[in-house]
């Protein structure tokens, strides 16, 4: 079974959250990249860029495969990791931790809510991803 | 969709090995094992085995075998000597393709044709429906008795030669030898499609985990490694091969795909050779080219190749080439804009993002052209 951080929050499709203070950082998670392969494009948006909860905000491309990125919280986009599009091997070397790729500042703390507890998504990998 | 997939005699193997196992053209195949890029570099830097066994092979024989080749694929069969491999194509009366292929003269009247696996059944209709009647020369399918195992890389003449029971190096390129491999009675072929030196081993369906298993056994000083199709498909984009069901298919014709190199009406009539003859005098409309993105982004098959806006074109294979390090393509562009150097967009999910018409192969070969 891939590592699931105990203090993240995740998404139905792979994202894991993390709280810092007011604001959430995102990224996937490592079995969203051992599943993807070896990644060589990351489309992030910009800062101020507002996202949506369950909807798109980047793109995240494997050799073989294009991926949707979706938001875990709605909100502002307040910090983009620079570094992806250049490295993007990152986010599989170091998907909880280098590889992040947004933090958002929340509109409101109803998304929190709703995402997906180290349990429940350890659950949802055992049932098969989805 | 619902029917099994069909499995290699590697399969075990594979699942073993830890390989991630994907559907592909009918067959049960390994995408990867390490890794795409890992394995990509593998073969560039040392060697890799890849099992190809889910091609196809068709046997002919006969006094009539030469002329019956001759008509159906647009190479020269009569230049092709016993012990020589021939790339070549099969194609449909409007010079658009069934199936491009590897011929092998076993003897003077004997002959081996190796098909892409998922056209099997369509190229056996084709070859066997196109022999002219009364015609003395006998097909067999021999794809299921035969395994295939793929030896490519700057070391895999280290590694044949290391298990054969002969002097490997004196196997030019393009040609083959019999011979034993790890015992294995085979059929030594220097040929591949990754740009790299290397063979390509058939032998029997029932040895073919034998094989694989010496060759990775003897390789581990090489730093042998399995590599799946997804590796295999980044170096043959690399080099700009191109791949059947991609890049090539029935709705290209050969001249336009940059296969008139193995077009020779001068030999005589064959299925297609008349249209061939006329796009050639008429000049194609439109090219194979390689492309290189200038933006970054991923062009994929399918997304439209645009020129001031105005679409010119398709992509038909992209992706990211590890040795290159660079976003690469492989597209149908408008003649006109063929050219080295050219500047093109390729419209990535709404946005067109720069590329360029590069010189191909994209990487140098090193395939040992003696």
């Amino acid at each position: 079974m891939s590592n699931i951080p105990k203090d993240l929050k995740y998404t139905r499709e792979h994202e894991w959250a993390k709280a810092e203070g007011d604001r959430v950082r995102v990224g996937i998670t490592a079995y969203a990249q051992e599943q993807l392969g070896d990644v060589v494009f990351v489309e992030l948006p910009k800062v101020g860029t507002k996202v949506t909860a369950k909807k798109p905000f980047g793109v995240v491309e494997s050799v073989k495969a294009v991926s949707d990125l979706f938001a875990p919280v709605s909100g502002e986009v307040v910090e983009v990791n620079g570094e992806l599009p250049n490295k993007p091997e990152t986010v599989n070397q170091d998907p909880y931790g280098k590889g992040w790729m947004i933090v958002v500042k929340p509109s409101s703390k109803a998304d929190w809510d709703q995402l997906l507890t180290a349990q429940q998504y350890e659950e949802l990998l055992k049932q098969g991803g989805h | 969709m619902d029917t099994p997939l069909k499995r290699t005699p590697l399969y075990e193997a594979h699942v073993k090995a830890g390989a991630r196992m994907v559907p592909f053209g009918g067959w049960e195949m390994p995408v990867q094992y390490a890794g795409i890029v890992e394995e990509h570099r593998a073969v560039r830097g040392a060697v890799g085995l890849f099992d190809v066994s889910h091609m196809g092979e068709f046997e002919v024989a006969g006094p009539h075998a030469r002329v019956v080749l001759q008509s159906l694929t647009t190479n020269d069969v009569a230049a092709l000597a016993v012990g020589q491999v021939q790339y070549s194509v099969l194609c449909y009366p409007n010079g658009t393709i069934v199936d491009d292929l590897t011929v092998y003269r076993l003897a003077d009247d004997r002959f081996m044709l190796t098909v892409n696996a998922a056209n099997i059944d369509k190229d056996w209709a084709h070859v066997t429906q196109h022999t002219e009647h009364g015609k003395d020369a006998r097909w067999t399918n021999v794809s299921a008795d035969t395994g295939l195992i793929a030896v490519q890389g700057p070391r895999a003449e280290a590694l044949v030669g290391r298990l054969a029971d002969q002097d490997v190096t004196k196997i030019g390129y393009y040609r083959f030898a019999r011979g034993r491999v790890a015992g294995v009675p085979a059929l030594v072929s220097r040929t591949g499609y990754t740009g790299e030196d290397g063979f390509e081993l058939y032998a029997k369906a029932a040895d073919t985990a034998r094989l694989w298993a010496a060759l990775l056994g003897a390789g581990h000083g090489d730093g042998v490694q399995p590599i799946g199709l997804g590796a295999r498909d980044t170096l043959r984009l690399e080099m700009k091969y191109a791949l059947y069901g991609n890049d090539i298919d029935d709705t290209t014709n050969a001249l336009e795909a940059g296969l008139g190199w193995v077009v020779k009406p001068a030999k005589g009539a064959f299925i297609g050779g008349e249209a061939l003859e006329k796009i050639r005098a008429e000049g194609v409309r439109r090219k194979l080219v390689g492309i290189e993105m200038v933006d970054k982004a991923v062009a994929r098959h399918g997304y439209p190749v645009l020129k001031d806006g105005r679409r010119v074109g398709v992509v038909t294979s992209g992706s990211y080439g590890p040795s290159v390090d660079k976003y690469i393509a492989m597209a149908y562009v408008e003649a006109p804009l063929a050219g080295v150097g050219t500047e093109l967009a390729v419209e990535v999910r709404g946005a067109a993002k720069a590329a360029r018409v590069v010189k191909t192969p994209f990487h140098p070969s090193r395939v040992k052209k003696a």
